[in-house]
């Protein structure tokens, strides 16, 4: 494929302004959809993490029993 | 009703056994929606022959029209989900319901948006109010509203029952946008692709159409799967399930 | 139930004044905006009164429940023995009664500042009477599908106004169709047929949505 039938191609017989925008549409959109739940998931488990750290660190330390004094 | 429903589908039905299964389907389902996108769009774009009138101006058809199939076909799945939420409150219906909505609204829009670019060099004008287009208009604001309204609840699942009422209540909108072109005088052309019976377009254009819709069919399913786990794992977090995918014990 | 709501009403008066008014200002706002000439303002009439008193409605929508939810009787309703649709039914009447007939009352003065024909306005009124109660009716749904949640007036109106497009459709057809001498009974009739579907389907759907909202 030379560079004439490649210049021709995206010529889309003089509708390229409407063609490419519309595939551009199609692609940014369906982009935007698929990667705004991956973000969401990377920052529910972040929180799950951290959440589930906090628990952690709190285990070990004995209850204090409720007849010590102050 | 448990006596008609297989077990494996009953079994579906739990949060972390859903969770495995769209695990597992999602890779294969994006690799096929690349797949079959591919060959589509190398279809649509170079071996099909420009059209008679449209020159090639009408190529936005193998991305416009899979687009506005999808846009009534995932509100029907939201519709049946809903049902099924709201009359057995089944939670993963909820949430599949609810992750619906905005894939549903991306492809309503694209369809829109698509369809404008293809109506300006074709009829003159960005944008007409005839039926089928006012109609897909409409479809797209009720699925904002059903995104909306389920985001206003503090209760989520409480709010996930609300919105599938909303998304029950529009739903008769799907047929209208569909039979449009055949009740009302539109500017829009009518179908030329049948079920039963031949279609009226050429084969040439016909493959890379039918390839494309197949190709956003498993792209909405790698995405709602990816949704669904994720909104799985949030209605679950305090459950032991998903305590031990956040500390790694089990794989993801 | 239909006389406690209109009691509870008429103490209220000042608020049965507040849609009014807002109709009047917005349709006054037209003139202005457009230019005060005759032909265009014609045209528009029947359009624009609707949408203005679509839209007063829509403000006033939010009120049918909120008074009923703070002070818990909302709730006592939904538990009560009555038939909940049929209770319903009766707020909706009591709310369109205060809110759409005034309206309705007023809507030839409305017409007439925009220079509507004055043989058009039968048709007016006409179609506003069978629409306006589809407005209650849809409206009543949405509002108690939100009862209880942070409600936002956007929200409703986001909700509410795309499943009003094919009333606003008809109704505005039969104006324009007799401004134009066309006959305007088709439009008419369509929105009758709806209404008689709506009250018979609303109240029920508004039970049910009423149901969801509280989590009964």
């Amino acid at each position: 494929m030379n560079a004439g039938t490649l210049q021709h191609f995206f010529a889309m017989g003089g509708y390229a302004g409407y063609l490419w925008p519309a595939y551009a549409v199609f692609f940014i959109v369906l982009l935007a959809d698929f990667v705004a739940p991956a973000l969401r998931r990377r920052r529910l488990m972040h929180e799950l993490r951290s959440r589930l750290a906090r628990k952690a660190a709190r285990q070990p330390r004995p209850a204090p029993t409720p007849t010590e004094p102050a | 009703m448990s006596k008609w429903i297989p077990l494996w589908l009953h079994k579906l039905g739990s949060p972390p056994t859903f969770y495995r299964f769209a695990g597992a389907l999602r890779p294969w389902m994006l690799a096929l929606a690349l797949l079959t996108g591919a060959i589509a769009l190398y279809g649509g774009l170079v071996t099909a022959p420009a059209d008679y009138q449209q020159g090639d101006a009408y190529r936005i058809i193998f991305i416009h029209v899979p687009s506005a199939w999808m846009s009534l076909f995932i509100y029907g799945v939201m519709g049946f989900a809903a049902f099924l939420a709201l009359v057995w409150r089944i939670k993963l219906a909820e949430v599949v319901a609810m992750e619906s909505a905005p894939i549903g609204a991306a492809f309503t829009f694209i369809t829109l948006v698509t369809g404008s670019l293809w109506g300006k060099p074709m009829w003159g004008t960005w944008w007409t109010w005839d039926a089928r287009l006012t109609s897909e208009l409409v479809l797209l604001f009720l699925y904002l509203g059903v995104i909306g309204l389920y985001h206003a609840f503090e209760d989520r699942r409480q709010g996930a029952r609300a919105a599938a009422f909303l998304a029950l209540i529009g739903i008769i909108n799907v047929p209208i946008v569909h039979f449009s072109v055949n009740w009302w005088n539109t500017l829009h052309q009518g179908s030329t692709i049948r079920l039963l019976g031949p279609s009226t377009i050429a084969p040439g254009m016909l493959w890379p159409l039918l390839t494309m819709m197949l190709a956003t069919k498993f792209y909405y399913l790698a995405s709602l799967f990816g949704r669904v786990r994720t909104d799985l794992l949030d209605l679950e977090s305090g459950k032991d399930w998903v305590r031990k995918i956040a500390t790694g014990e089990t794989p993801q | 139930m239909l006389r406690r709501d209109l009691t509870l009403a008429w103490r209220r008066r000042g608020d049965i004044a507040m849609p009014v008014l807002y109709a009047l200002i917005v349709t006054m706002l037209f003139p202005f905006a457009l230019g005060p000439e005759d032909t265009l303002l014609q045209r528009i009439a029947g359009g624009v009164v609707l949408v203005t008193i679509l839209l007063a409605m829509l403000l006033a929508l939010d009120a049918m429940f909120s008074s009923d939810i703070e002070d818990g009787s909302l709730e006592q309703l939904v538990l009560s023995p009555q038939p909940l649709a049929l209770m319903l039914a009766m707020k909706i009447l009591a709310h369109w009664l205060t809110t759409a007939l005034p309206l309705i009352i007023i809507s030839p003065l409305l017409a007439g500042m925009l220079h509507l024909p004055t043989a058009v306005m039968p048709v007016l009124v006409l179609s506003l009477l069978l629409s306006t109660p589809m407005l209650s009716l849809l409206g009543a749904i949405l509002v108690a599908l939100t009862a209880g949640t942070r409600r936002s007036g956007m929200l409703l109106a986001l909700m509410l106004l795309p499943l009003c497009v094919p009333v606003v459709i008809f109704a505005a057809g039969a104006v324009a169709a007799s401004q134009q001498g066309l006959p305007w009974l088709a439009p008419i009739a369509w929105l009758g047929a709806a209404l008689v579907l709506l009250l018979v389907l609303a109240p029920l759907a508004c039970a049910a949505a009423l149901r969801i909202a509280l989590d009964a």
